[in-house]
């Protein structure tokens, strides 16, 4: 079985202070998979480890089954994408292209013929033809990372290494520029880790996801599954939206108070719990129901959609719930509430 | 110099300020630096271009000129070398020791340039700590053009270290890593991506060494023996004039060191302002 990049329980320490708390991850080749978590989760480090500038203290890295210390920088054959471009700014845009390859040694150094002939079809590639004469000084951030994306695509990496490679840019830029790195992809075919902090970049854009928090991998797997099915309460509450309301467990049933609000079927322990649950699971229903009941706080819009925020007695924190067009409350009604659709964590059986 | 812009003058932001600005920078400018030189020049004018041009071919002018300035030369291309060095090590190292090494550096900068001439002299004499050594190698220093090198790489030192590490230190250490992944070993890192981006820094380092060496007086007469046609710099063969109340002659001397400087300073400005200018700062 073929694994582009292994991870194997790779710990990293800042002086006293982990970084990474042993992860590891296997990557297939031609994946595309995102390193998605809050700052200081430790994705830019394992990015780091991975491409060999930092050095792990504990656990191995493997490319292709070859253990990544016994390889030179040169031989780990990295393509590496810095957030702030890092571009060679006294070069112009076809030098910097040409730099991975110039700097072989002179036996494996393709003809500078053949260079240019490489440095055109890259620039082709990233739809930068005609600006190869400019110095990076005279591009747009958007066109400064398509370069740096093309120098390391010049080397015929083994793996693709991409660290926030659009979050020095704007949004309108970085959504251009999300589609565009997909197409780069399907047509290169590299094997790609990406790092983000924009879960909206990651889901859209990966084979699948790594979730990290604190050093650890929370959860790895499709988009559809780390959203749809959060392994732990930090996935649920940092991908998407969520609802969190503390409930007792009792008999199948989610309690708040006395009031059961969900069943949890599947659960059959006793004690308190976590109910998450996103704003569009929840129905919002003429009061004097079973379930849940709250007065209506205040309606915002959020983009396409418009949102309640509701005052649950016995919550801390107001519910938000999305309306569909045909309901609109009042500020200040009583309406009922159903939970529709909601992930439990609390005392498994 | 009138304060009032004239219409073709564009008023270069709507923040007001322009006028009064220019016309301090000019009267401060005139009252330093233009109407001395201005009189240096009418000084020397004033014997007429038959006797002008003798005092500037005579031997003992031309000599001092080529001393001044060669000597000068090669100073400036040691302090670029080894000043560079000097900013590495500060920008990039981390050791015992450094804040002093750093501040050791301005010490050209603050002694009276005489106590500095007069300690490099003591040391490089034929009995001094390093002049002694040197000698039995058969290489004399001090009342030497050897000995001017030497002084004019003292005062000139602190110029390209400080150009230069300002711009050592916003160097990103990723564009170092990019090339390092991308196979540059560090002989080639270092040659194609660290020292093209300082360059214009050093340039300017050379250029401010450079001309401060051209203008210096007090080190070099002590080490340098001012044997006239051997070790006599510029500077001191002006003051030599000045002691015979030979004014006229003395502001020749004066008036060829002025246009040579200003004439090699003003081409290194233009030959590096184009290199920051296709490197995109400034």
């Amino acid at each position: 079985m073929s694994v582009a990049v292994r991870i194997e329980a790779v710990t990293k320490l800042f002086g006293p202070f982990p970084a990474l708390r042993g992860v590891s991850l296997e990557v297939e080749p031609a994946e595309l998979v995102a390193l998605l978590g809050p700052s200081g989760s430790g994705k830019t480090t394992l990015l780091r480890v991975i491409a060999g500038l930092e050095e792990q203290n504990g656990g191995r890295v493997l490319f292709d089954d070859i253990e990544s210390h016994r390889l030179s920088l040169r031989d780990r054959r990295i393509g590496f994408v810095f957030q702030h471009y890092a571009l060679f700014r006294h070069m112009t845009v076809a030098d910097n292209i040409a730099y991975g390859l110039k700097a072989r040694p002179r036996r494996e150094r393709p003809s500078s013929e053949a260079i240019r002939q490489r440095v055109g079809q890259l620039l082709d590639l990233v739809q930068l033809t005609g600006l190869e004469k400019r110095f990076p000084g005279q591009l747009s951030g958007g066109q400064r990372q398509r370069v740096a994306l093309a120098r390391a695509l010049a080397i015929e990496p083994r793996v693709l290494l991409l660290d926030e490679p659009f979050g020095a840019l704007d949004a309108r830029v970085r959504k251009d520029l999300r589609q565009w790195l997909r197409d780069v992809h399907r047509r290169t075919g590299h094997t790609t880790l990406f790092v983000t902090h924009d879960q909206d970049e990651a889901l859209e854009l990966a084979d699948r996801v790594a979730i990290l928090n604190d050093g650890r991998i929370e959860q790895v797997g499709t988009p559809d599954d780390v959203y749809d099915k959060p392994a732990t309460p930090f996935v649920c509450g940092f991908l998407g939206e969520s609802n969190r309301i503390g409930v007792e467990l009792a008999g199948g049933q989610a309690f708040l108070g006395d009031t059961p609000i969900f069943p949890a079927t599947h659960n059959n322990g006793r004690g308190a719990a976590d109910l998450f649950v996103r704003p569009q699971d929840v129905r919002m229903e003429p009061p004097g129901g079973q379930g849940l009941a709250g007065v209506v706080a205040a309606v915002r819009r959020h983009g396409a959609i418009r949102r309640a925020e509701v005052a649950v007695a016995g919550l801390a924190r107001r519910l938000d719930v999305d309306l569909p067009s045909a309901i609109v409350p009042a500020i200040g009604e009583t309406v009922g509430l159903k939970i529709v659709r909601a992930t439990v964590f609390g005392p498994s059986a | 110099m009138q304060t009032a812009a004239a219409p073709r003058w564009r008023q270069p932001s709507i923040l007001p300020g322009f006028g009064l600005a220019l016309g301090v920078t000019l009267t401060a400018l005139s009252l330093v630096v233009l109407i001395p030189l201005a009189g240096l020049v009418l000084k020397a004018a004033s014997i007429g271009p038959a006797e002008f041009l003798a005092i500037a071919r005579a031997e003992r002018t031309v000599a001092a000129l080529r001393l001044s300035f060669g000597a000068s030369f090669l100073a400036a291309l040691v302090n670029a070398g080894f000043g560079m060095l000097i900013a590495w090590v500060l920008v990039r190292y981390r050791f015992p020791g450094r804040r002093m090494v750093d501040a050791a550096v301005d010490l050209p900068f603050a002694m009276p340039t005489a106590v500095a001439g007069i300690a490099l002299a003591a040391i490089y004499a034929p009995n001094g700590w390093i002049g002694a050594p040197l000698d039995t190698l058969g290489l004399k220093v001090a009342y030497t053009p050897l000995g001017v090198v030497v002084a004019l790489v003292f005062i000139g030192l602190p110029f390209v270290v400080r150009t230069v590490q300002p711009v050592l230190e916003e160097i990103e250490p990723e564009v170092e890593e990019a090339a390092a992944l991308l196979g540059a070993d560090r002989r080639r890192t270092i040659f194609t991506v660290i020292l093209p981006s300082v360059f214009p820094a050093l340039a300017t380092g050379f250029v401010m060494a450079f001309a401060r060496a051209v203008g210096e007086y007090g080190s070099v007469i002590f080490i340098a023996g001012n044997v006239p046609m051997v070790s006599e710099i510029a500077p001191l063969l002006i003051v030599i004039r000045l002691e015979q109340f030979d004014y006229a002659g003395a502001a020749v001397v004066g008036v060829l060191m002025l246009a040579a400087s200003f004439v090699m300073i003003l081409l290194l400005n233009l030959l590096h302002g184009g290199l920051r200018r296709r490197l995109g700062h400034v």
